[in-house]
């Protein structure tokens, strides 16, 4: 407040149309929710570290096939074809496979293509789904509410690797949009039990009301103003999902269900080493092995970090 | 006020076109699982253009909900309207479909809530939840919203708007947030403002200068206002009329005059003679002895004879409607006669300077 001149008698109604009593001016600047967030987010050491590596594989993926491309149809000469594959040289620093001596390094950097894109549209596909419906179900409750959860209660009962296994096989056809699809499909219902949960706790505070009584319609209040309040677990939670896509990923592959060999993926990579691990060739599954286990370890470290940075109670 | 005879459609009809809005036998119930809470019991009032109404009353006595169901946002089921007209410019809102009535809302009817801590949303800037409401109303552009806003934090009093328009809720203060929230409201140029407690979680400092503010907005544009609160000094310094609620009912309504200085219902005088005074140093505080009747289990007669003073046989058979009431205004069988009954010669009308004194200070 401006001090008020002594002496002089204010009246309320000066006070109130001299603006400067009920106002002062306020230094710093204004930032955003997500600025602040990211303010947190960079106290988060390991979370920072699991950025960079996300980073680094993301990179990896989109420009590393550019110039290591994968050729499925170039196969040396039946003549050359040895056997045992060879260990990490200078030239081939991940090591070759044995077989049809494909570089290791060549096929981890193709496969990141493949395992990250599944990872993170799954994830996408599972957390539009599921951000939809508990949004639609936590707002207009009742009935509505009522049909879709008992939709996710009988989706959660079903064993759902087994489910997917099946569906990869019957629908999936080692397509890898189709593959993207149906993990999207099954992993939405955690989403939306969360996302629910949210919004029957907002829809109740006073802002939404105010909402309403501005005349806005309820889809607007649902995106607008209730998501976006809604937003910081949805994002834990899905980037949490995209390290059990890309695990899932790596399992159905792995079990041969998966994606068609003609695009790698750290899944079938694994899968195709398998045979040969009794010979020793440890480089072919460790490789894919470890970016599996680096990119999970990654993106659970980011989660963590969000966590923290999102959270609207850690404030510092 | 019970006897305008504002009949739909007839805007030509002079009497009828000078009220904005007129509820008729509003009753509100909430089906819960103890049963039926008649949280508004047969509400009728009116208000005409620029005037101001004020409703008093007990927490829990149906204020808030009166003001629900007229902007039509509670949450049928559990809340039914089960009997009653809204009738707003002519026009019965409860006959309005969902998308008609948004159009009323927030732009013919503008609502200020009780808590501005948290009636504004946390994840967006001021100036785009005023923008918000003005560009889905007035169809205006982004920038032209932008504009409008800016200008009516100008009109609330907040200095140098064009830059709080771009901060966030959490940077104001409770009463800033407040002035936003009149801004919020007023930006749309509403015919009737309804004020739900709009100062009860404020300082009494700042909550002076809010009402202050409301009273000039008003001024200037020339709205309504429906001014609900539990305060009787907020009240007495803002409002044209009054109407005082007990129990989901209207008992007395006038102007602010009459029943403040000449309260004829006991639960008003109760109400008025219960406010510390300055010549009362020293003495206990009055109190209206009981508690507000269990919404289950409403009494027979007279919802306040229990707590009444001056209850007499009639007040615990039969029930007082205010509608019938002769002299009008007052649900209190002290003043109608009731069937049967000699209505007593009660003189037990206060000093109007004693009471004065206790609601000015």
């Amino acid at each position: 407040m401006t001090p008020v001149q002594p002496g002089s008698e204010p009246d309320i109604v000066d006070l109130i149309r001299k603006e400067g009593a009920v106002d002062y001016e306020v230094g710093l600047e204004s930032l955003n929710q997500w600025q602040l967030a990211w303010r947190r987010f960079r106290k988060h050491r390991l979370a920072l570290v699991g950025l960079g590596i996300l980073i680094f594989f993301i990179a990896v993926a989109i420009v590393g096939p550019v110039f290591m491309p994968f050729e499925f149809d170039v196969i040396p000469s039946p003549d050359k074809i040895v056997y045992q594959g060879r260990p990490p040289s200078l030239q081939h620093p991940f090591g070759e496979t044995g077989g049809l001596q494909r570089d290791v390094l060549l096929l981890v950097i193709n496969g990141a293509r493949t395992s990250l894109f599944i990872g993170f549209s799954s994830m996408f596909i599972g957390v539009v789904v599921g951000t939809v419906v508990g949004s639609v179900a936590g707002y207009f409750g009742g009935l509505v509410d009522n049909v879709l959860m008992r939709i996710v209660d009988v989706m959660l009962s079903l064993p759902l690797l087994f489910v997917i296994l099946v569906a990869s096989r019957f629908f999936g056809n080692g397509n890898v949009v189709l593959i993207i699809i149906i993990f999207g499909l099954f992993s939405w219902m955690t989403i939306s039990r969360l996302t629910r949960s949210l919004f029957l706790s907002i829809r109740e505070l006073e802002f939404v009301q105010a909402a309403r009584a501005v005349g806005l319609s309820d889809r607007r209040i649902i995106f607008r103003h209730i998501l976006p309040n809604a937003m910081s677990p949805i994002i834990v939670s899905a980037s949490l999902l995209i390290a059990a896509n890309i695990i899932a990923e790596a399992f159905v592959s792995f079990l041969g269900f998966g994606v068609n060999p003609i695009y790698p993926t750290w899944g079938n990579i694994l899968s195709n080493a398998l045979t040969f691990i009794p010979l020793g060739n440890w480089w072919w599954p460790a490789f894919p092995g470890l970016a599996i286990i680096f990119t999970v370890l990654a993106v659970n470290f980011i989660g963590d970090g969000l966590r923290d940075a999102l959270d609207p109670r850690s404030k510092e | 006020m019970s006897a305008s005879m504002a009949a739909p459609g007839l805007l030509a009809d002079r009497p009828a076109n000078d009220i904005l809005l007129d509820v008729r036998d509003l009753r509100t119930y909430f089906h819960v699982m103890d049963g039926t809470v008649r949280a508004v019991d047969g509400v009728s009032f009116s208000i005409r253009r620029g005037q101001t109404l004020g409703i008093v009353g007990e927490s829990g006595c149906g204020k808030s909900v009166t003001a629900l169901s007229i902007m039509r946002l509670l949450d049928i089921p559990p809340a039914e309207i089960a009997s009653g007209e809204i009738i707003f410019e002519g026009r019965n809102l409860l006959k309005l479909s969902e998308d008609e009535m948004r159009e009323v809302r927030g732009n013919d009817i503008a609502m200020i809530f009780q808590e501005p801590m948290t009636s504004l949303n946390p994840v967006f800037t001021i100036g785009d939840q005023i923008a918000e409401a003005v560009m889905l109303h007035q169809g205006l552009s982004r920038k032209e919203a932008w504009n409008k806003a800016i200008e009516s934090l100008k009109a609330v009093g907040i200095n140098n708007p064009e830059r709080r328009v771009k901060q966030y809720p959490h940077e104001m203060s409770g009463g800033m947030r407040q002035r936003v929230m009149i801004a919020m409201a007023l930006s749309c140029d509403p015919k009737l403002l309804i004020a739900d407690e709009p100062t009860t979680a404020l300082d009494v400092t700042i909550q002076a200068q809010i009402l202050e503010l409301i009273r000039m907005v008003q001024d200037e544009t020339g709205a309504a206002l429906m001014l609900i609160t539990h305060d009787l000094g907020v009240v007495a310094e803002t409002v044209h009329d009054i109407a005082v609620m007990y129990a989901g009912r209207i008992v007395e309504q006038g102007s602010v005059d009459e029943v403040l200085l000449s309260p004829k219902h006991p639960y008003t005088e109760g109400l008025i003679r219960s406010i510390p005074s300055r010549g009362m140093r020293g003495q206990r505080l009055n109190v209206i002895k009981g508690t507000v009747p269990n919404p289950f289990n409403m009494p027979e007669g007279c919802n306040f004879a229990p707590r009444c003073p001056y209850a007499f046989e009639p007040c615990w058979t039969l029930d007082p409607q205010i509608e019938e009431a002769d002299p009008p205004d007052v649900a209190c069988w002290l003043y109608t006669p009731a069937p049967g009954f000699l209505a007593p010669k009660r003189g037990a009308q206060r000093v109007a300077g004693e009471l004065a004194s206790g609601i000015r200070s």
